[in-house]
């Protein structure tokens, strides 16, 4: 084969190679221009029967032409490839906005994840928090918190009584069937219970279901939640009561949101408190449109006082020595006001439209 | 309590620039909360106007009802001067009688336009007002009938009924009983001001003679004080003036009849019930003593009453005339007839009022004041009071006799230091400062150099403590002075496990997208009958209530799917296409121990008394239960969706019991609310732990849960008492796997597990894993069997396995099978 023959070999090849389209064009091209019948290997099979002389330069010159070739060909080989991928990923193109529901979305109940937002606000200051049973002994409940059955304060929380097995008649208000149980109308038993078991110093937090006979409306439920507050040291005051309020206060509703005390009256406190929220909504100022204070400036938010000496002497505790402080508050009307809930009956009709909207945590 | 603000006013000097919401607010300081502040006028719009009745006739309807068409002479107020025709559905009243009309025009409160419109076959122009329709209290029977000196007709109603007046009502803490009459709040007012008090109760009173009416009291700890006044010739057509009806009005009581009203009005006054007996039915002397045991007597309320030894009566020679403090007989009470009064005004012991209510269900506004405490040195100031309205205004004669029984208990005297207030409220507080708000309250106040002793005043039986002192102390100072500080740091040890392990399961369920709902913990025997439970079934051994909100459900639950599952039919009910729901709370077991003790509070029980209490109380364990129901996996455009069934519910408790890192055991079993041959039992340990399965196709018809429901109830505490506390890290190798798949033919009734037991103690050490993956059944396997497909997963810890390790560790894991269940390879 002439040289001219080979360099129009090669540069057929070239064009060839360039030309190809795809990689199915590139594999016919390589067939046509490399393979066994492709003018370069003829060329290269000549080269055996040239005379020695010219058998090298043949050599190197079929040689070089089928080395540019090859070069060619690996490269447009590798264009076409990445050319492919690419369009590959191009048609696998999917809506990525259709919907992704498969699995449904669990939710834990606000009213668990908060009371676990409280219990968290004290165990950060080093409280620890503290359970009792909801079917209680009415001496924890009432008789250990000052409240024994001639005090007219126990009409004030109106008491679900357990009957005996065998005496389901109905119950007296003050003494119930008998039974000496009752299903707790407070969390502050829990209070009585660490007392009992447990030596000072003591600052516990008690959250907790609790029950009365009230009607189930909008703002009113047989069942409810409380959250109880115990602190029992040496040297405890209502300073301490009114600080660890407002520290609650402002870990749960921000900065500025602090607390202030109403005289009041509990049996297990001496003296008592209602304490008020300042409205974390406006703050107290233009309070006539808010609609979460109702223009009052405050929320009515719980009880409070320094613990009934009595209360301690029941309990075992030395009230020469310690003095202790107590609050109570209801969770589901805290979550009522803080979440802007109107029927407090949603949290009991376990609707997941309801409970899906906090999550798993608060 | 509501306190008309010029009634306040006449007890106390209050600064004349102190306004309304000046005086409240210190009073809510104070200890006096405030409820509201009435105003009736604020909510009328005039005209309103007093009318006198010229004529009334009824009209019988077809409804049944009667109606009065009548004319009503309204003076220049309707511009006419003529008669105004007005239909009136009220019958208390006559022709004659003034009443207050509002004119059309007019509107009263709740925006109740009033215009001239036709109705049973009259046109009405206008409308005669009761109490409740002018904002004045809930009295919605029949109208307001005004004292014939209330004014003439077409005179505003707006004074003649005192609509302007401002009415402040108290939420009054059963400590503050003395807040339940003006005195004590005027006397508060003036403590709040420093303003001069006028104390209605201080007047000079005539002594016992020995003429008055004869009283025994039997009981002198039940009644130490008994006050008899005797007032005769009494007008019994008397009309009670306006400015006391208005005033009782105000208060929220209805006027009766001037006797009656006037024993009401000291009561309000002074804070001390008053009784007052129609004098010509008393039939001998009064007696004051306990009740025997059955005795029986009717009350002024019209119920019989069968009394108990502890009620306190009084009786006289007829028998029980009155229920001591609380309600007064029937025999004796004064009528529209009775012109000759005994008034008694009586100091009674506030723990046998309390007791006695409760006992009888009776509420009044006397026993309401005797149970929480009354001051029991007025008792002859309050007498006096009535005896002199009643002479006022009923043109009645004090009878010169006075019987004065005993003497008012006294109050024990009360020591503190002068640093107890500042040491128990964190306020500074000096000596001087406890001294004189000691006093401010009217206590007698003792100090020396230590401290002080102080004796309360009579109308605070409730300070017996020095701590009721510190409180006393600390209101006048304020509790806004009340320093903000936080205590200090405790040690505390965090959550518990428990309380951190119960998180964990919330967390869990919630990723595994179940929804946590919370319910009522209340059945009964219907709740039980849903869920199919045998009569037998321990379910249905539950702790009664003696008081249920519903007869239906008299009993707290031991389980907690009534309340899942209806919240799942209620979900569903919704529209839900499917939900997956969990609860968690304590279900209750009764103990039967009998009653738990009741234990005095002077000192702490001891440890038995104390273990007897706690184990006096129900067995409360901490359960799960879990509900899926419908759709579990939605379908899509991914492709169809997947219905809950049973191995989601088993599939929640392993995936709970592989969290907390405990062994399960997972059996066949039988039990409802699951379908029978779509149940599992849990055992831990061999423990019970719980059930899941599929529902009864029973049960979710009964629920109105979709067919194929699943459930699962396990007891948390069972669980969480095996949770894995440290987990010891695995060792793992990384040498090359060597996996085995094998199909075992075994009989149907096998249990997966129990072949996947065989095949992991016949492989031995090398195996790493082992997972079922297939479950046929069919007819190249023959009736009666099923082929299971385990994928056996080896590896060695040291080194590459060679094939015939692995085959042989295969095969020995299949001859394991064959011996424990007959188990045969599907070649």
């Amino acid at each position: 084969m002439q040289p001219e023959e080979v360099d129009a070999a090669r540069e057929a090849a070239l064009a060839a190679i360039a030309a190809a389209a795809d990689l199915e064009d590139l594999k016919r091209v390589r067939t046509e221009h490399t393979g066994d019948r492709s003018p370069l290997a003829l060329a290269n099979r000549e080269i055996g029967a040239l005379p020695p002389q010219a058998r090298k330069e043949a050599g190197q010159r079929v040689g070089r032409a089928r080395g540019e070739v090859n070069q060619a060909l690996a490269a447009r080989q590798e264009v076409l490839e990445a050319e492919h991928a690419a369009r590959i990923l191009v048609e696998e193109t999917v809506d990525v906005t259709l919907p992704t529901d498969r699995l449904p979305i669990g939710a834990r109940h606000p009213i668990t994840t908060g009371a676990e937002l409280i219990a968290d606000i004290f165990v950060a200051m080093g409280w620890e928090v503290a359970e009792g049973p909801v079917i209680e002994a009415e001496w924890l409940n009432f008789d250990a918190l000052n409240l024994d059955a001639d005090h007219p304060a126990r009409t004030m929380q109106d008491t679900f009584w357990t009957a005996s097995s065998d005496r389901t008649g109905p119950a007296d208000d003050v003494h119930g069937a008998g039974t000496g149980v009752v299903l707790r109308t407070q969390t502050s038993p829990v209070q009585a219970r660490t007392m009992l078991t447990q030596e000072p110093p003591i600052y516990v937090v008690a959250p907790g279901r609790v029950f009365r006979t009230d009607e189930y409306d909008a703002t009113h439920s047989p069942m409810f939640h409380q959250v109880e507050g115990l602190a029992v040291d040496e040297g405890i005051t209502m300073a301490h009561l009114k600080g660890t309020l407002d520290h609650f206060a402002t870990q749960m509703f921000g900065e500025g949101v602090t607390t202030r005390f109403r005289p009041s009256y509990f049996p297990f406190t001496e003296p008592s408190a209602e304490v008020d929220l300042k409205c974390f909504v406006c703050r107290g100022v233009d309070s006539a449109s808010c609609r979460t204070c109702r223009g009052e400036g405050w929320i009515e938010w719980g009880g409070c006082g320094v613990v009934n000496p009595r209360v301690l002497i029941a309990c075992g505790v030395d009230a020469e020595r310690y003095t202790g402080f107590a609050f109570g508050m209801g969770i589901d009307r805290t979550l009522m006001f803080r979440h802007g809930l109107e029927d407090l009956r949603a949290l009991f009709e376990g609707d997941v439209r309801f409970t899906t909207a906090f999550g798993s945590e608060l | 309590m509501k306190a008309p603000l010029s009634w306040i006013k006449e007890y106390v000097d209050l600064p004349a620039e102190v306004t309304t919401e000046q005086l409240t607010d210190r009073l809510t300081d104070l200890g006096l909360k405030l409820e509201a502040i009435h105003s009736a006028a604020d909510a009328i719009t005039g005209p309103l106007v007093v009318g006198k009745v010229l004529t009334m006739d009824p009209e019988p309807q077809k409804n049944g009802k009667t109606i009065n068409w009548c004319t009503v002479d309204v003076g220049a107020a309707n511009g006419s001067g003529e008669p105004q025709g007005i239909v009136c559905g009220a019958h208390n009243f006559e022709p004659g009688d003034l009443v207050v009309v509002i004119l059309p025009g007019g509107v009263l409160p709740g925006n109740f336009q009033i215009s001239a419109r036709k109705t049973y076959g009259h046109l009405s122009a206008g409308m005669i007002c009761s109490a409740a329709e002018l904002g004045l209290g809930d009295d919605h029977d029949g109208i307001i009938v005004l004292p014939p000196d209330a004014g003439k007709p077409g005179d505003d109603a707006f004074d003649a009924l005192g609509l302007r007046e401002e009415v402040i009502e108290f939420e009054i803490n059963p400590d503050r009983a003395y807040g339940l009459s003006l005195r004590g709040i005027a006397r508060e007012a003036a403590l709040a001001f420093g303003a001069p008090y006028h104390d209605p109760a201080l007047r000079e009173t005539p002594s016992s003679n020995g003429e008055g009416y004869s009283v025994l009291v039997d009981d002198p700890a039940g009644c130490p004080v008994f006050v008899a006044r005797t007032v005769t010739g009494f007008d019994p057509a008397a009309p009670t003036p306006a400015w006391m009806v208005e005033r009782l009005t105000h208060a929220g009581m209805r006027p009766i009849s001037l006797a009656v009203d006037i024993t009401n009005y000291v009561m309000l006054e002074t804070g001390r019930p008053i009784h007052g007996y129609d004098l010509d039915k008393l039939q001998g002397a009064i007696r004051v003593r306990r009740a025997n045991e059955g005795e029986r007597m009717t009350t002024l309320d019209g119920a019989e009453r069968t009394l108990s030894p502890e009620d306190l009566v009084v009786t006289d020679d007829s028998g029980i005339i009155g229920l001591g403090g609380v309600m007064g007989g029937e025999t004796t009470e004064m009528s529209e007839t009775t012109t000759n009064v005994l008034i008694e005004a009586a100091h009674w012991d506030a723990v046998s009022m309390f007791r006695t209510g409760k006992r009888h269900k009776i509420s009044s506004e006397a026993g309401k004041r005797n149970e929480r405490g009354v001051d029991p040195t007025i008792c002859a100031a309050a007498a006096d009071r009535v005896v002199e309205l009643l002479v006022q205004l009923g043109r009645g004669t004090a009878e010169l006799g006075v019987t004065v029984f005993g003497t008012p208990p006294e109050q024990p005297p009360i020591r503190i230091g002068y640093d107890l207030p500042a040491r128990i409220s964190g306020i500074d507080i000096d000596a001087g400062t406890v001294v004189d708000n000691l006093k401010a309250i009217g206590a007698a106040v003792d100090a020396d150099a230590d401290g002080v002793t102080v004796t309360p005043p009579p109308w605070r039986p409730d300070i017996t403590d020095p701590f009721d002192l510190v409180e006393e102390v600390v209101r006048i100072v304020g509790y806004d002075q009340v320093p903000s500080v936080l205590p200090r740091e405790a040690a505390g040890r965090g959550l518990t496990r428990t309380q951190k392990l119960r998180r964990r399961i919330g967390r869990t369920l919630a990723g595994a997208g179940c929804v946590e709902v919370v319910s009522f913990p209340f059945v009964g025997a219907a709740t039980f009958d849903a869920l199919g439970l045998p009569a037998d079934d321990v379910r249905r051994q539950t702790v009664p209530l003696a008081n249920p909100m519903s007869a239906e459900e008299p009993a707290y639950t031991t389980t907690l799917l009534p309340g899942v599952l209806k919240a799942a039919a209620r979900n569903i009910g919704r529209g839900a296409p499917g939900v997956a729901l969990f609860e968690t709370g304590t279900v209750a077991f009764p103990v039967d121990r009998g009653p738990a003790p009741i234990y005095g509070v002077d000192r702490r029980p001891d440890e038995a008394d104390l273990q007897k209490l706690f184990d006096a109380l129900p067995r409360q364990p901490l359960h799960l239960a879990v509900v899926l129901a419908g759709e579990r996996e939605r379908a899509g455009w991914w492709g169809a969706g997947r219905a809950a069934g049973w191995s989601d519910a088993v599939g929640l408790v392993r995936r709970l019991a592989t969290e907390l890192g405990v062994t399960v055991e997972v059996r066949r079993a039988t039990t409802m609310p699951w379908h029978p041959g779509r149940c599992a039992v849990f055992l831990v340990d061999g423990v019970e732990l719980g059930h899941a399965g599929e529902l009864h196709p029973n049960v979710c018809a009964e629920l109105g849960l979709p067919a194929r429901s699943a459930a699962a109830e396990i007891d948390l505490d069972l669980l969480m008492a095996h949770a894995t506390v440290v987990a010891t890290g695995p060792a793992f190798s990384s040498f090359p796997l060597a996996k085995e798949d094998v199909a075992l033919v075994v009989a149907d009734d096998v249990a997966a597990t129990t072949v996947e037991t065989a095949l992991r103690e016949g492989a031995g050490g090398l195996l790493e894993s082992v997972r079922l993956f297939d479950v046929y059944t069919g007819e190249q396997i023959g009736e009666g069997k099923k082929s299971l497909a385990f994928a056996l997963r080896f590896r060695a810890p040291d080194r590459t396995l060679t094939e015939a390790e692995t085959s042989a560790a295969r095969d020995a894991a299949v001859a394991r099978a064959a011996e424990v269940v007959g188990a045969v390879q599907r070649s």
